[in-house]
C-alpha cells in the first residue's frame, strides 16, 4: 500500500499493528454491517499517519476492499493519507494533526457516560506525540472527570519524524508521568501478544478511572532494515525494499 | 456567580439562549474557566450534569466538544473570543474538517472589551473563522438577538462560531422582533435609498444613530444588522448596491478579513460599488473605555456619518 502510493508511514504502522490486532481481536465491539452503530466501542487513532495499519486491519475486518487499499493516498480514495472519519467506514476520528485524539476520546467517553452506555473508548497515541501540550491537558481532564470508560495506549517506539525521541525531545518515564496525572498505568512489551491481551483486559476492567497501557514497541517491527530506523518513519520502501520486507514478514 | 447583567450585552443573550434550548438533552455546555464571563454559568446552575468544566485548556475543550458531537451531542463551548483563537487549528482540523456539529462562542470580542487591553481584544476572530470551509460565523448586536440566534443553532447541524460582546449596548430588538431573525439573512433595521450602512455587533446601534442624524438632513439611510458574517446574505448586499449610492461597512474588528472584506469581495466581483470600510485599522488596541477606544479607532458616530456623506 505504502509502496504503491510512494508515500506513507511504514515504521509507526508496524510498531502499532500488534496492539491493534489484540484490541480488535479481543475487545472492540463493532458491527461491520453497521459502521455507525451508536453503541459501538470507539477506536481513536490519534497518530493518524499510522493509517496503513488501520486500513490493513479494516480490510481484514471487512470494512475495506483490496481495491480500497490500492487507492491509498490517491484522489477520491476512501483511504486518505491520514485516517479520516468522513472518508472511511470503521474510522471514528479525523486525525493527522498530533495531540488531539485523546481529547476527542474524552469527549466520546463523556458522551457514553451521559447516555448510560457501557461502550468504551480506546485511544492510541505515539510517544513523540506526548510532546504536544494538549495531550497533558487531556490527561489531566480525564483524570479529573474520572472517566472509567476511557483507555489509552501509548505506542512507545522511541522514534519520531526527524530522529529518535531521545534526541528530538526526550519524554523520559512517560508511564510515571501519566500515572502522576491520576491514571492507572501498565507497561508492557507491545509485541508480546499474550501481554497485550492481558493488559487490554486489565484496562477494560479498570472502571474507577482512566487507564493507560504504555507499550514498548519497535518502530518498523518485523522488517530488519526498518527496525529502529528513523528514516522509515515517513518513507515508502522502493521495489527492492518491498520485496525484502514482504519476504521477512511472511 | 456574578449577577447577570440586565439586558443589553450580547453575552447575556448567549446565556439566555442556552437556557431556552436546555430542554433538548443533546445540548451539552463546555467551559474553560470563563463561564461567569461568557454567561454559560446560568446553564451550569440549572444543568450541572450537562456542563463540563475543562479548566484553562481551550485546545482540549475544542476536541472534547468534537468527540461529544461525534456521539450525537450538541456541544456549546465558550471562552473569550481571543482564547478561541489559541485553538484555531483544533477548530479547523478537529471540528470543521469532520463537519462536527459544535457551536463555539467567543465572548468579549473587539476593542469594545475595553480596559483589559489589547491582549483581550480579539479583532481578527471573524476573519479567522470565515476562512474555514463550512463554518457559520455570527456576530449579533444585542442580547435578545443573540439569544434567538443561539436557539436556532440547535437545528443548525454544522459548526459555528458566535462572537459576543462584553459590554452593554442599547437593545435594537424586542422579544417579538428578535424571533423573526434568521441565520444567514441580514436584518433590515431601517430602510432608505440614499446610502446603506451594513454593520455588526456593537456598531449596529451607532449606525442607527447615524441614520437619525442623516434623516434630519433629508438623507434616507438603510441600516443592516448583518449578524451572520458567513454565509453572507449576498442577495441583500447586491440589492443594496443596486439601489443606494454607496455602502458603508462598520465593524469592531480588523478591516482585514471581516464583514467589510466579505461585502467588498462579493460586490467587487458581481456589482462594483462605492464602499467605505470602517473597522480597526491594521493595529492593536490598548486599555481604555469602550467609547474612548472606538473614538481612537475612528469608529465613532461622527466617523460613520462622514463616511456616509462622502458617498452621497
Amino acid at each position: 500500500m505504502v509502496h504503491k502510493a510512494g508515500a506513507g508511514h511504514p515504521g509507526g504502522s508496524l510498531s502499532a499493528i500488534d496492539l491493534m490486532v489484540g484490541l480488535y481481536g479481543t475487545q472492540m465491539r463493532i458491527r461491520v454491517d453497521e459502521p455507525d452503530w451508536p453503541n459501538r466501542d470507539r477506536f481513536i487513532m490519534s497518530k493518524g499517519h499510522a493509517s496503513p495499519a488501520v486500513y490493513s486491519l479494516l480490510h481484514e475486518l471487512g470494512f475495506l476492499t483490496k481495491a480500497d487499499l490500492d487507492g491509498f493516498r490517491t484522489l477520491g480514495s476512501v483511504c486518505q493519507g491520514h485516517v479520516d472519519m468522513r472518508w472511511t467506514d470503521g474510522v471514528d476520528f479525523s486525525a493527522g494533526s498530533l495531540g488531539m485524539g485523546l481529547s476527542f476520546g474524552l469527549g466520546c467517553s463523556l458522551a457514553a457516560s451521559m447516555d448510560g452506555s457501557d461502550r468504551n473508548t480506546w485511544v492510541m497515541i505515539g510517544d513523540g506525540e506526548t510532546q504536544e501540550g494538549q495531550v497533558w491537558e487531556a490527561l489531566m481532564a480525564a483524570s479529573y472527570h474520572q472517566v472509567g470508560n476511557l483507555k489509552l495506549i501509548v505506542d512507545r517506539n522511541r522514534i519520531q519524524n526527524d530522529d529518535f525521541v531521545g534526541i528530538q525531545m526526550e519524554i523520559g518515564d512517560v508511564a510515571s508521568k501519566i500515572n502522576s496525572f491520576g491514571w492507572a498505568v501498565r507497561e508492557i512489551d507491545g509485541h508480546d501478544m499474550q501481554a497485550i491481551v492481558e493488559a487490554l483486559a486489565w484496562a477494560e476492567s479498570h472502571d474507577s478511572g482512566p487507564a493507560a497501557i504504555v507499550a514498548h514497541t519497535v518502530k518498523g517491527k518485523g522488517v530488519s532494515f526498518m527496525e529502529d530506523n528513523p528514516s522509515f518513519h515517513g518513507k515508502a520502501p522502493n521495489d527492492d525494499e518491498l520485496a525484502r520486507a514482504l519476504e521477512e514478514l511472511s | 456567580m456574578s449577577a447577570p447583567s440586565t439586558g443589553g450585552a450580547s453575552r447575556d443573550g448567549y446565556g439566555t439562549g442556552l437556557l431556552r434550548i436546555a430542554h433538548d438533552p443533546r445540548v451539552v455546555v463546555l467551559e474553560a474557566d470563563l463561564g461567569k464571563s461568557t454567561k454559560s454559568c446560568h446553564f451550569r446552575d440549572k444543568y450541572p450534569d450537562r456542563t463540563i468544566s475543562l479548566g484553562i485548556a481551550e485546545q482540549n475543550m475544542m476536541l472534547v466538544a468534537a468527540g461529544l458531537a461525534s456521539c450525537g451531542k450538541i456541544p456549546f463551548a465558550s471562552t473569550f473570543a481571543i482564547f478561541t483563537e489559541r485553538a484555531f487549528e483544533q477548530i479547523r482540523n478537529g471540528i470543521a474538517r469532520p463537519e462536527l456539529n459544535v457551536h463555539i462562542c467567543g465572548s468579549h470580542g473587539g476593542i469594545h472589551t475595553g480596559t483589559d487591553g489589547s491582549s483581550a481584544q480579539s479583532i481578527e476572530d471573524l476573519a479567522l473563522y470565515r476562512t474555514i470551509p463550512g463554518m457559520t460565523v455570527l456576530h449579533p448586536c444585542d442580547d435578545l438577538s443573540t439569544a434567538e440566534l443561539t436557539v436556532q443553532l440547535l437545528e443548525h447541524n454544522q459548526p459555528s462560531y458566535t462572537r459576543t460582546a462584553r459590554n452593554k449596548t442599547p437593545r435594537l430588538y424586542d422579544e417579538e422582533s428578535s424571533r423573526s431573525l434568521k441565520i444567514g439573512k441580514g436584518s433590515i433595521l431601517r430602510d432608505g435609498d440614499d446610502v446603506a450602512i451594513i454593520a455588526c455587533g456593537v456598531m449596529v446601534y451607532k449606525a442607527m444613530k447615524v441614520a437619525d442624524i442623516l434623516q434630519a438632513d433629508g438623507i434616507s439611510t438603510t441600516v443592516i444588522d448583518m449578524h451572520t458574517i458567513k454565509p453572507l446574505d449576498t442577495e441583500l448586499v447586491s440589492d443594496l448596491a443596486r439601489r443606494c449610492n454607496g455602502i458603508v461597512t462598520v465593524e469592531d474588528h480588523s478591516v482585514i478579513g471581516g464583514l467589510g472584506s466579505a461585502v467588498a469581495s462579493h460586490l467587487s466581483t458581481t456589482n462594483p460599488t462605492r464602499i467605505k470600510m470602517l473597522g480597526v485599522d491594521d493595529r492593536f488596541g490598548e486599555s481604555g473605555g469602550s467609547e474612548e477606544l472606538l473614538e481612537l479607532m475612528s469608529l465613532d458616530i461622527s466617523d460613520i456619518e462622514a463616511a456616509c456623506r462622502e458617498l452621497l
